[in-house]
């Protein structure tokens, strides 16, 4: 059997979350991965809610989910990096989520140089015309030594 | 006519008691295991470390979501306490406050600084400005040394408004 590219980037992107034991903790699904792109989707909880008033998920919920979808993208960029990590990551809550719908965040490597990752991401819920929360990173690149002299 | 002080343990009790109230209110606290270490008016927020909280099991280090969680609710604690502190203390009895309503996050900035290592960490953090309809917050962490933050975080919030 052979490992097409797209094979490689699925199954590193789904060992990356499989291996993340905070990302299991919030419920975290894989969706899609692409070229340097993901998608992961966090179904609403009774534990993940941070305004009892009105049901809202916790912004850092949202942030972790956006945080691990930043990851993913990295992980399967094509230039094949072997390891990340969040060097900076803001995000904006644009409205908050509706309660009781999963959230889903998708996560894109717009800029790739040898040490650091650009990445913007978006999260929806049910309405995925109007984000909930947008978010800019930066993360680092670990290369295999041999790949990169 | 000069009035006797309260006696220290009824001051602690309604400062305790409100504290506690406050941070209970949100199911999210409870799930990340977040507690809230009192001195007078000043909050530092404590991690304790658990298992689910990592994010990379080979170094290991603690999940950079975890963490800007750990921070986010710090903020949003310490504004909502600086307003329930304000209110308690000019002497009205505690039940007759309106419950605080929780600030809303606009935005949020970690900066990370180390990776976070699988222990314990805490939280403090400074309110930098605050006015009737949003705040600006600064929040530091660290974990055995406090003067070495392995991450740092700005937000900005929305207030709530408050009449009772």
């Amino acid at each position: 059997m052979t490992d097409s590219p797209q094979d490689r980037r699925d199954r590193i992107a789904r060992q990356f979350i499989a291996a993340i034991p905070h990302a299991r903790a919030l419920g975290m699904e894989l969706q899609e991965v692409g070229e340097g792109r993901a998608v992961i989707a966090m179904a609403h909880a009774p534990h993940l809610v941070g305004d009892p008033e009105t049901g809202v998920i916790h912004g850092g919920a949202v942030s972790a989910l956006m945080d691990t979808c930043g990851g993913a993208a990295v992980m399967a960029h094509p230039a094949g990096p072997i390891g990340t990590a969040t060097l900076d990551l803001r995000i904006d809550y644009m409205r908050p989520a509706t309660a009781g719908h999963r959230i889903t965040a998708t996560a894109e490597v717009y800029q790739m140089t040898r040490s650091v990752a650009f990445v913007r991401a978006v999260a929806v819920d049910q309405d995925d015309t109007r984000p909930v929360a947008t978010a800019t990173g930066a993360f680092t690149v670990e290369w295999a030594k041999e790949a990169r002299a | 006519m000069i009035r006797r002080p309260e006696p220290v343990q009824v001051v602690k009790q309604r400062r305790d008691g409100a504290l506690q109230a406050l941070v209970n209110q949100v199911p999210y606290i409870g799930f990340l295991g977040v507690h809230f270490d009192r001195r007078g008016d000043e909050l530092t927020a404590v991690l304790p470390y658990d298992d689910k909280l990592i994010g990379n099991p080979v170094l290991p280090a603690l999940h950079g979501g975890a963490t800007a969680a750990f921070l986010e609710v710090t903020a949003i604690i310490e504004l909502a306490w600086a307003i329930l502190w304000d209110e308690m203390e000019s002497g009205a009895p505690p039940e007759a406050l309106p419950p605080v309503r929780l600030p809303k996050t606009i935005d949020f900035t970690v900066d990370y600084l180390r990776s976070g290592l699988p222990r314990d960490a805490y939280a403090r953090a400074r309110i930098n400005r605050s006015g009737r309809r949003y705040a600006s917050v600064h929040v530091e962490g660290w974990q055995d040394n406090r003067d070495r933050l392995f991450v740092q975080a700005t937000g900005h919030f929305l207030m709530p408004s408050r009449e009772g």
